[in-house]
């Protein structure tokens, strides 16, 4: 049986009352609960405080490039579907530099679950406007104020993206369900993490946060697009928490016909086969 | 009979240059004769001015050379712009009906091409036509064209038969119409068991005799039909591609998918190139094993984009800043494609580290006969994989200082041991470090790759005598262009041969100097402006040629240009 214990990875080297710890927690405990070992899952992360999380974890990790953990994460899943594949990103690295490769990904709906650490600032650079920050944050390289933010969850949707949830670092309870619900998807899921920073952003703190955020109940219909647009626009006073969009519909990998012999991982390597084909060109 | 005969095809985007330039060097390719055959287009669909020359031997061939024996005009254009390419004896195909010409030429040979397609059956194209009339002239099988026809148009009967009907009109005119003096007659001469392969087709090929699994790619001109041909062959041999949505994701999903442990290609020229260069470091880094085909075309940036050039040789050397090992290959011929892909392959995995094949808008895009290969010489060299039965998994570190600066690499969720990489710097378990010793140490480990490398690399291909008072050299697609110069000087008599580079990184620095050492003169032979390669030769063994003939207009060397440019600079 697989425990929290099996998961311990390095010391993290974050700033103390960073809402990185929370999510750690959190993920430590969805994978423990969906019995997954460590060496089932492959943890793809890009550059930022985020995408060291998985080296405070332990499992197959590829801290990859910043804005690119989403195209070797994707690759990695076809290549071999049976690891669990989990991109993990801050809101500089997906909703900034990655922010091609995240639409075009959600877009095609491959089989990955993909954590934005979503602080609203730069915390790796000490600061600076992040594509979530919110407008009128005044930082160093915008002393004239932020402009309007990107809104994730509902460019994710619009996307049609296969699963869109919110969660937040500071509840590390309704967060191992997000992420259990993530993991377990089939298709691409998004899981953005409002994650309170202590060192740079002094507006949205854990207090902030958590005057406004509230669960989405039983009534909330996260099947129904046009209402799931109209709830991702909630934010300055209330912000909803939980699974705000859902579609199932067939997942990248499921249109590979290449996929059906089992993973590429595991088959033989044989030049022979070419010699069947050579006649296509006399 | 003559041992050799040039054709061109000529006309505008949508004519079909292409498909009956590619069906004439079927037709004598199936007939035993040896092909080498270019195409020259412009960044189109429609219009413009693009020509498709055919050059037929009984002998192996490998470049195209300018003067034409049968002009194919299908607008009056190509009249206007080749007529002075024609040879003594040569002539034009036209359609005088549609083409008025000021002045009969007893070069000119019309057919009524539209005519005779409307008494075929019409909704067919004239150039088919015009294909029978060309074999028609030299008396060529019409059989072995409607054999051809029947299989080329199969999947639509009454186009195919309609086809064949327009061909046997066109044919039928020329022998019986025409009265001039036009002394090439071609038969077949074999049983042409032979490929008829472009440069893309050979990588395709060789990618999936190697065992390729993972293609991503962004269509990109000359590169595109690699993605195309082997997404056809998805199913037949569990192959993905994925067309991805630039070519930074398709650099970095060949790199996640090379990670996991499937051979992984990507393919782009060298515009695209310039973005997958951040991706590459990552494949170094990481020590992760990739293969990436780099068609060349004229740069900066868009440059000219459907033409040819070896401009980025320098740049694929160095791509990415910070220092990492990677091989190079750069085919010398359509053959060399099939070769040296699989092999990059073998080179990839063994030193887990990118392995990049070079070549260029003339090589991906002519077509050559090549002797059907052998596949029972391909190799499958996975290199050193770690397996649990290996050792404790617990204990696997990815990144393992070891002699050969090669680890035994585990693959993710194929056993217990958990596989760690960084693109940051790293201790050996993979884990992001700053420390001063494991920088020294992982930056060493890395670069011994290259030693290991340095052996797996082909001396220059020699061609002519083992030594000779001058020699050219050259990499990559002029091979064939540079062969022939050599016999064709020989035969005026010149102590002339060549060194080839056909596999060039990590240099091989000592056999090209020994190759060298009895040259009294040494000429730099490129397609590229700056004279990549005999910079490079200075870099790495101190010589200095004593002249170069550089061509960078965007068409492909010729003997004929090269020659010419030797008698300018006093080389000959």
């Amino acid at each position: 049986m697989v425990t929290i214990a099996d998961y311990a990875g390095l010391r993290p080297a974050w700033c103390p009352g960073c809402g990185d710890f929370g999510i750690l927690t959190a993920m430590k405990r969805a994978l423990v609960e969906l019995g997954l070992e460590p060496h089932q899952v492959l943890l793809v992360s890009g550059i930022g405080q985020a995408g060291k999380l998985p080296h405070y974890l332990r499992g197959n990790i590829f801290n990859s490039l910043h804005g690119r953990p989403v195209p070797p994460a994707v690759a990695a899943k076809i290549a071999n579907p049976e690891l669990t594949v989990i991109a993990i990103s801050g809101d500089g690295d997906a909703y900034g530099e990655d922010g091609n490769h995240f639409l075009h990904s959600v877009r095609r709906n491959h089989q990955i679950t993909y954590l934005v650490h979503d602080n609203q600032v730069y915390g790796l650079t000490k600061g600076q406007t992040s594509p979530t920050s919110d407008p009128g944050f005044v930082t160093r390289t915008t002393p004239q104020g932020a402009p309007l933010p990107i809104n994730p969850i509902a460019l994710a949707i619009a996307a049609d993206v296969s699963f869109a949830a919110r969660a937040f670092a500071g509840d590390i309870e309704h967060l191992t369900q997000m992420l259990k619900l993530g993991i377990k998807h089939r298709g691409f899921a998004l899981i953005d993490i409002l994650q309170p920073c202590p060192s740079f952003n002094f507006k949205n703190t854990y207090a902030w946060y958590r005057e406004r955020v509230y669960k989405l109940g039983d009534d909330y219909d996260p099947t129904n697009k046009i209402a799931a647009f109209q709830k991702a626009q909630e934010w300055d006073d209330k912000i909803p928490i939980g699974v705000l969009y859902r579609k199932e519909r067939p997942t990248f990998e499921d249109q590979l016909p290449a996929l059906k012999a089992g993973p590429l991982v595991k088959q033989k390597l044989d030049p022979r086969p070419v010699e069947s084909i050579l006649s296509e060109f006399m | 009979m003559p041992a050799e005969m040039n054709f061109m095809i000529g006309g505008e985007a949508g004519q079909g240059v292409q498909s009956i330039g590619f069906l004439l060097s079927k037709a004598f390719a199936r007939g035993g004769h040896h092909i080498f055959a270019d195409q020259d287009y412009e960044s189109r669909i429609r219009g413009g001015h693009s020509f498709f020359r055919v050059r037929v031997k009984d002998k192996p061939v490998y470049a195209i050379v300018e003067p034409v024996d049968m002009l194919l005009a299908l607008n009056k254009e190509t009249i206007d712009l080749h007529l002075k390419e024609l040879t003594p004896k040569g002539i034009i195909i036209y359609d005088g009906e549609k083409i008025k010409l000021p002045n009969s030429d007893s070069k000119l040979f019309s057919v009524p091409l539209e005519k005779l397609v409307e008494e075929a059956g019409g909704k067919i194209m004239s150039n088919t036509v015009a294909l029978g009339a060309a074999l028609g002239l030299i008396k060529y099988d019409f059989e072995l064209l409607a054999k051809l026809l029947r299989e080329h148009f199969g999947r639509k009967g009454d186009i195919a038969e309609a086809n064949v009907k327009a061909a046997k009109a066109g044919f039928d005119y020329a022998g019986k119409e025409f009265t001039g003096d036009f002394p090439h007659h071609l038969s077949p001469i074999g049983d042409g068991k032979r490929l008829l392969l472009n440069g893309t087709d050979a990588v395709s090929l060789g990618a999936l005799a190697a065992g390729c699994k993972f293609v991503s790619a962004y269509p990109m001109t000359p590169t595109t039909p690699i993605m195309e041909y082997i997404a056809s062959k998805s199913k037949d041999f569990n192959v993905v591609v994925v067309h991805a949505e630039d070519e930074i994701a398709a650099m970095n999903m060949a790199v996640g998918a090379g990670y996991v442990g499937v051979r992984a290609m990507t393919a782009t020229s060298g515009s695209g190139f310039c973005l997958m260069v951040e991706g590459l470091g990552l494949a170094g880094i990481t020590e992760t094993p990739i293969v990436v085909v780099e068609g060349q075309r004229p740069g900066p940036a868009v440059g000219l984009p459907t033409r040819t050039e070896q401009g980025d040789l320098e740049f694929i050397l160095y791509a990415h800043h910070g220092e990492f090992p990677r091989s190079v290959l750069t085919p010398a011929t359509i053959e060399d494609c099939f070769w040296q892909t699989a092999k990059a392959f073998n080179l990839a995995e063994k030193y887990q580290t990118p392995a990049i094949v070079i070549i260029d808008h003339h090589l991906a895009t002519a077509y050559n006969t090549v002797e059907i290969p052998d596949i029972s010489k391909i190799t499958i060299e996975r290199g050193e994989i770690f397996t649990d039965a290996m050792g404790d998994p617990a204990q696997y570190k990815r990144h393992k200082v070891t002699a050969s600066g090669v680890s035994p690499r585990a693959l993710p969720g194929l056993g217990k041991a958990l596989v760690v990489t960084d693109c940051d710097e790293h201790s050996e378990a993979g884990h992001l470090t700053e420390s001063a010793e494991d920088r020294t140490q992982q930056v060493s480990k890395r670069l011994r790759k290259m030693d290991g490398l340095r052996n797996e690399i082909a001396p220059p291909r020699r061609y002519g005598p083992e030594t000779a008072e001058t020699t050219l050299i050259g990499w990559g697609s002029t091979y064939g262009a540079l062969s022939e110069t050599v016999d064709i000087l020989r035969q005026d008599k010149v102590d002339i041969n060549l060194l080839h580079f056909n596999e060039i990184w990590p240099f091989p620095a000592d056999a090209a100097m020994a190759a060298l050492s009895a040259s009294k003169k040494v000429y730099d032979v490129e397609s590229n402006a700056t004279a990549q390669l005999a910079h490079i030769l200075r870099a790495e063994t101190g010589k200095k040629v004593d002249g170069k003939i550089l061509r960078f207009d965007g068409r492909p060397i010729t003997p004929a240009f090269i020659i010419e440019q030797m008698r300018k600079e006093g080389y000959l």
